[in-house]
């Protein structure tokens, strides 16, 4: 995948962060010798290994950072499809969301997909905008929000709050629909069992988030 | 319902407690900070085991019919406290332990990248950042 990218998108520099991973990760990032590779010393979870991404960028003055799972769910050519928004400068945080077109041909469990829904309903309560897809991992962020996100970015499972945190800051966040495939390795970092714990965790957080004063723009010392 | 006995082992516990903490302070093995609320509820204990009747009192206060039940009221109390507090610090050093761990990982891989001195010169102006999330 690194290569596909590497490929199609000569201009970008890719960086993996790999969270504590014992299996081969970093050592095959690494061997392509087309991507940097942090391989943090211990597990920090989903939230803080994002955030790792955000704090190279700020430190490399990067303008533009996208967010990229690293299990092949999302497609290589629709890269340019989320970065030109923000190119552009027409939003500040580009979406690629699963369900823009339609909701039900998306396989996946019943309760995830209603999980989703309510979250998409509770950030239109909070910020006043309706993000269909929540929990996707596939995201384009403009050098502002590089900056902000390297200060304050939450943790654990951090996808729902991050777009109340920005949406509640002011920053427009745009959504457009890619594809998803399957996975082709690895799991979901939301277990269907420990879903409830999930919903809880996630719901709380988004309200304190909303509840929270505006943070002050980032200053340069992260 | 009381009688002398009680109360000197009461009064005992309390001075031995307050005693405790300041040692393991003397030794570094607590940190001033943290003992604060430990030595505020040992002193509670010294002064509900002097006055003889600050139990009977407080459960008159508080409505409580079994006056014992207002010492354990009190008990419970200072363990919630000291919990809550407990976990704040915890969430402080896992803040804190989360940001040594992203910087010890940013700069390694800057130190290999100097290591290496695969001197480049095209500057870089967007990333693409590889948000994986390990899953085991």
């Amino acid at each position: 995948m690194i290569d596909e990218i590497h490929h199609n998108f000569r201009k970008y520099d890719i960086l993996v962060v790999n969270d504590g991973s014992l299996d081969q990760t970093g050592k095959l990032a690494r061997q392509t010798h087309k991507a940097s590779v942090i391989d943090l010393p211990f597990n920090l979870g989903i939230g803080a290994a994002v955030q790792t991404g955000f704090k190279y960028a700020f430190r490399h003055n990067y303008d533009i950072a996208l967010q990229f799972d690293g299990d092949g769910q999302h497609m290589v050519n629709e890269i340019s499809k989320i970065v030109s928004p923000v190119l552009d400068k027409k939003v500040d945080c580009m979406i690629g969301s699963r369900f823009i077109q339609n909701l039900d041909n998306f396989k996946s469990h019943p309760i995830r997909r209603i999980g989703i829904k309510l979250f998409g309903y509770i950030s239109y309560l909070l910020i006043g905008q309706r993000i269909k897809d929540q929990t996707s991992g596939f995201r384009a962020f403009n050098k502002e929000l590089i900056g902000f996100l390297a200060r304050y970015y939450p943790t654990d499972y951090p996808e729902p709050e991050v777009i109340i945190l920005i949406g509640k800051n002011g920053f427009r966040i745009g959504e457009v629909f890619t594809q998803m495939r399957e996975r082709q390795g690895g799991v979901s970092s939301i277990p269907i069992a420990r879903g409830p714990f999930y919903m809880s965790k996630v719901l709380l957080a988004m309200l304190m988030a909303a509840l929270r004063e505006k943070r002050i723009k980032p200053k340069n010392n992260v | 319902m009381y009688n002398g006995r009680i109360q000197l082992v009461a009064i005992a516990g309390s001075i031995l407690l307050i005693v405790f903490i300041l040692i393991l302070i003397r030794k570094r093995r607590l940190k001033e900070e943290y003992s604060i609320l430990w030595l505020f509820f040992s002193f509670v204990f010294l002064i509900l085991s002097f006055w003889r009747g600050s139990i009977d009192w407080l459960a008159a206060k508080l409505g409580v019919a079994y006056s014992p039940a207002a010492l354990l009221l009190v008990l419970l109390m200072a363990i919630f406290v000291i919990m809550i507090e407990f976990s704040t610090i915890i969430s402080k050093i896992s803040e804190s332990n989360k940001n040594l761990a992203q910087d010890l990982g940013l700069l390694k891989e800057e130190l290999d990248k100097l290591k290496n001195k695969n001197t480049k010169e095209e500057t870089p102006n967007q990333v693409e950042n590889n948000g994986q999330a390990s899953d085991n």
